[in-house]
């Protein structure tokens, strides 16, 4: 055990203290900022509050603008991750926890009580919180704020601030800088300016839902929720080019972009889930476990999640194309029938042509939880779900008094269980627990897809540089999934795992310049070996033979 | 069933435990006194650092061991006994053996300076070492400056380390120039200024004197040779290398020299006793252009491999391919494949081309032999390159023409990083039309 750690437990620890008078400066700047915020929160009413909105959140980018400045640019540049595991705040510490407590009740604040920021009922003015952020939404859309809008300001600002933060951190390496410039731009852009400026073409006679054109079905479980699919219908030329770009994205360019570069095209570059991870979560991706067990948990988790997303969207949408058969293309029959073959073929093909890069356990939870899909579509074939009624009272402690049909039962407790409590409160309020990336790997089901592609079908690699290895363990503890990169490094062995999202951060942190993510052939691209290079070259064959 | 005792938990003793168990079902028994578990010594500094824990550093989970049936024994040997093939441990445990491996590292060298025992004055080289610094210079209020003695990479580790705590490093290298033992001129310089960048008391060509202690036994100041200069401080860094750490076995049958003194087959002059990693001697001279003992991580790692089959009933000699190795000065890496010697102990018939960039962060050094042109080897400061590459183009015999053509192939840096090889070849041919 290190002798430092009773310290990060320590509020007093000098090392946390260790911050230079400008630094001091800026940190209160932005707790400043912060703090109108939570004045706000607690009505107080700001005369102004285009005023007041704008001081705050430019004191909050300032304030970190400043910190970073002072903090990686007095230096050399390298690698910065001095006194991570003593700092109490990334270390587990007093600091984190009380972080992520702070987090995680906002987050339960935001998606159970939003009349609590604010938000004005049934057609009532905003008022706290969300009546601060008023004046933006104004300015964008043209309609007053609401929690998601709060919620997505301040999402972007905390990608916005803190991705800086990151770019000067890696200022030597241009991998990290580019891709953290992609996130900022994606989050700003598709994220936030494009759908809030879309919502201004809403009239009367058209409508467009809220779009994030990133954002993908599954990770996206409402993409093909009626309401959405009927608006986009509704919205003729346009909104029916949006469904089908929504289509195209899961089943032909995600396909193809994860191929050519892996699952980081999407997890390292585009996604909001993601870019928040890699900036305002830098600091916490040291806190993801490495052992084995995390990792069993983390494929019974994901895989389950993947099959909950897939049975939940086609028990939606074969409900509403049972009751509403005219209305679509599709009858209900020829959408599960479809359904069914498409996961026949994909798992056929699979457990045909990838047969020896399967291993027993892969090979049997890729077979149980094909029969369990199976098994749900053949269900919602002789079923009608809207006539099962379901009493959400006995999955919500008596929350929930209301009385769900089958499908939407599925669909709310998804969105409530998946979609608020796992990506929401435990994704983003544990980050100074879990890691950064906790979602990202347990839960994400969009990830779980890219990965097991990235595991059987992508010229994605992160390549071993022969024998020059020293098992000093940096990429394992930098890597925010998890993976005990080390493992293979020692070995000279490629990393091929369907978890990694390709932030580079491993390679970048390698004191030996070991590691290098690449797009290569497919061949060899897996290379087991015993005995590393740089030894006889007998040896090697003899022995990387067997 | 046999059973094989390996004394020592570094890579060597691990890598050789690992593999026997691969290829058998002997018994396998590792000794240490150091720690419970193996860990890597190379990641010492960044435990200090704070880039990671204690438990970080241990490449293997500690359920690996039981799972692979790999005894661990705590302690420290005292003698051992060739003739009855006994282990004796201090406190009176006894431990019998079929097959012993020593693979009892390194410790570092002190050349008896006065002083060098005192409280706050250490080497840098195992896990007890570690804390002791933690002790001495938790931060720079208790120390308010450290002497580093001996430029080599245990040295600048240590100055990385304390940099990190903000605490002011004297640095004394005996050298005119940074490590130029093993590199050449340009690089050596190159490093001089880099640690001056990191404001670090960079003091060349000089030695140190004595270590005065405080009136509690405490390192209080030292004193320079050269100029008799005494520089007050709380920790002194004694890193001036290290050396076979086999005392314990002087009154054994095992002949030693410096280092435990083994055939190409790792064998000591007693039947099945083996030597490997650090604390190995080649008896014969060294493989190749190698020293009689290399005491690297990835050498005692090879070493392991070999004997592993030859202690399975598959006798190998050690034949090391290709030398490679790599080191981190501060923020630069460095990396070297193939043999670029410094200027002193350089084979006459090596020559050098050499390319810095501007921005001083970066240079390349290619050894080549002045008639045939044959390519020897390869320094790279600030550029990755590919071990495999390199490698098979030293097998191939390649002249250094076609390895300055083709460096691109080599270039193993993260994407989207700006390339030098245009600006590499370019200084290359300049070079032949003006010499
Ligand atoms: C700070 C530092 C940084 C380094 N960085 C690098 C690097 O970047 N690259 C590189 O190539 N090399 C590096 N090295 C060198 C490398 O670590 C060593 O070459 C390697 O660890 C040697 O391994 P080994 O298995 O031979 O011995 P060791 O790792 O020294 O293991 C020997 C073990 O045997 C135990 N032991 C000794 N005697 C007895 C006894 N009588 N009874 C019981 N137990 C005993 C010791 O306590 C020790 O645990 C570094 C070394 C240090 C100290
Ligand atoms: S293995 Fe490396 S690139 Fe992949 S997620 Fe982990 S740290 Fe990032
Ligand atoms: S790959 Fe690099 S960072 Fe990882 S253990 Fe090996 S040397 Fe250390």
């Amino acid at each position: 055990m290190s002798n430092k750690i009773d310290h990060s437990m320590s509020l007093a620890s000098p090392d946390a203290l260790n911050i230079t008078t400008k630094q001091k400066i800026a940190l209160a700047f932005g707790l400043v900022g912060l703090f109108i915020l939570v004045l706000a929160l607690f009505n107080v009413d700001f005369p102004n509050r285009a005023v007041f909105l704008t001081l705050s959140l430019g004191l909050v980018i300032g304030g970190t603008i400043v910190y970073s400045r002072e903090a990686y640019l007095t230096k050399l540049e390298g690698i910065k991750n001095d006194g991570v595991w003593f700092k109490s705040l990334t270390s587990r510490g007093v600091l984190g926890w009380a972080l992520g407590i702070v987090l995680t009740v906002f987050y339960i604040v935001l998606y159970f009580f939003p009349a609590l920021l604010g938000l004005g009922t049934n057609g009532e003015a905003n008022t706290g919180l969300v009546a601060l952020f008023d004046p933006l939404s104004n300015l964008l859309s043209g309609n007053n704020a609401s929690q998601w809008f709060v919620y997505g300001t301040l999402y972007t600002v905390a990608i916005l601030a803190f991705g800086y933060k990151f770019m000067l951190k890696y200022r030597h390496n241009r991998y990290q800088q580019l891709r953290t410039g992609s996130v900022m731009f994606f989050q700003t852009a598709f994220a936030f300016v494009i759908p809030e400026l879309m919502a201004r073409l809403n009239s009367d006679d058209f409508s467009l839902p809220y779009n994030d054109l990133k954002n993908m079905w599954p990770l996206n479980y409402y993409a093909f929720d009626q309401w959405r699919v009927d608006q986009f219908i509704n919205a003729q030329t346009v909104g029916l080019f949006f469904l089908i770009l929504g289509v195209v994205m899961v089943f032909v360019i995600s396909p193809y972009l994860t191929y050519k570069y892996g699952k980081r095209w999407y997890c390292s570059w585009v996604c909001g889930c993601g870019g928040l991870a890699e900036t305002a979560g830098d600091s916490f991706r040291q806190l993801s476990n490495k052992g084995v067990k995390a990792w069993k948990f983390e494929r019974w988790m994901i895989n389950s999640v993947l099959v909950f997303s897939i049975v939940t969207t086609v028990a939606v949408i074969s409900t509403f194309l049972g009751y509403d058969s005219e209305k679509y293309w599709f009858t209900k029959g020829v959408f599960l029938i479809s359904i069914g073959v498409f996961l026949t073929l994909l798992l056929a093909g699979i457990l045909y042509y990838k047969r020896k890069e399967l291993n027993k356990s892969a090979f049997r939870g890729a077979i149980g939880y094909y029969i369990l899909t199976i098994a749900f579509l053949v269900f919602y074939s002789f079923f009608d779900l809207s006539q099962i009624k379901i009493n959400a009272s006995y999955f919500s402690f008596g929350l929930n008094q209301n009385t769900y049909n089958f499908d939407s039962a599925l669909r709310s407790f998804y969105g409530f269980g998946i979609g608020s409590i796992f990506s929401g409160v435990i994704g983003t309020g544990f980050y100074p627990i879990l890691g950064n990336r906790a979602w990202c790997r347990m839960g994400c089901p969009m990830a779980t897809i890219m990965g097991i592609q990235q595991r059987l079908f992508s010229k994605f690699r992160i390549t071993t540089n022969g024998g020059q290895c020293i098992s000093c363990g940096n990429c394992s503890n930098s890597c925010e999934m998890g993976i005990d990169v080390r493992a293979y490094a020692q070995k000279g062995e490629n990393i091929v795992r369907s978890s990694c999202v390709g932030c580079g951060v491993c390679s970048a942190v390698c004191p030996r310049g070991v590691l290098k993510l690449e797009n290569d052939s497919m061949d060899g691209r897996i290379n087991p070996t015993e005995v590393l290079l740089g030894n006889d070259v007998d040896l090697m064959d003899f022995v990387n033979k067997n | 069933m046999e059973h094989v005792v390996i004394i020592g938990n570094g890579i060597s003793g691990v890598t050789v435990a690992r593999h026997i168990r691969k290829n058998s079902d002997k018994k396998i028994t590792i000794v240490s006194a150091e720690t419970d578990y193996f860990f890597s010594r190379t990641a010492l500094m960044y435990i200090y650092m704070g880039h990671m824990k204690f438990e970080h550093t241990q490449p293997y989970e500690n359920s690996f061991w039981k799972k692979n049936r790999i005894e661990l024994k705590k302690g420290f040997v005292e003698t051992i006994e060739t003739t009855s093939k006994t282990l004796h441990f201090t406190g009176g445990d006894i431990l019998e053996y079929d097959k012993l491996v020593i693979a009892t590292g390194s410790k570092p060298n002190k050349f008896g300076w006065p002083g060098q025992d005192l409280e706050g004055a250490q080497g840098l080289y195992s896990k007890q070492d570690l804390d002791s610094i933690e002790r001495n210079a938790p931060d720079n209020k208790t120390c308010k400056r450290a002497v580093i003695v001996g430029g080599g990479l245990i040295g600048i580790e240590l100055a990385e380390m304390l940099n990190s705590r903000s605490i002011p490093v004297t640095f004394l290298v005996r050298e005119d120039s940074f490590w130029n033992g093993v590199l050449p001129k340009g690089e050596s310089a190159m490093i001089n200024r880099h640690i001056k960048n990191h404001h670090i008391d960079l003091r060349l060509s000089t030695n140190l004197q004595e270590i005065k202690s405080d009136e509690n036994g405490r390192v209080k100041s030292i004193v320079i040779t050269e100029t008799g200069e005494e520089i007050e401080c709380n920790v002194v860094g004694l890193t001036a290398g290290v050396a076979p750490n086999i005392d314990f076995l002087k009154t054994s049958n095992i002949e030693t020299n410096r280092g435990v003194l083994v055939n190409r087959q790792l064998e000591t002059n007693i039947p099945d006793v083996y030597a490997i990693g650090d604390c190995a001697e080649q008896r014969d001279g060294g493989i190749g252009q190698r020293r009689t003992i290399e005491a690297v991580w990835y050498t005692g790692r090879m070493m392991g491999e070999v004997l592993a089959q030859t202690i399975c009933g598959n006798p190998l000699e050690y034949k090391p391919g290709h030398w490679f190795n790599s080191a981190k000065f501060l923020d630069l890496e460095y990396q070297t494949y193939g043999w670029v010697f410094a200027d002193r102990g350089r084979p006459e018939y090596e020559e050098h081309f050499h390319w810095i960039h501007e921005d001083d962060t970066k240079c390349i050094t290619v050894a080549y032999h002045k008639d045939t042109k044959a390519f020897l080897g390869i320094n790279t400061f600030g550029i990755r390159m590919r071990h495999e590459t390199f490698d098979r183009w030293l097998t191939e015999k390649r002249d250094v023409d076609y390895v300055i053509k083709n460096l691109p192939e080599a270039n193993f840096d993260p994407e989207f990083y700006k390339h030098f090889e245009k600006d590499i070849l370019a200084t290359y041919n300049n070079r032949l039309q003006t010499v």
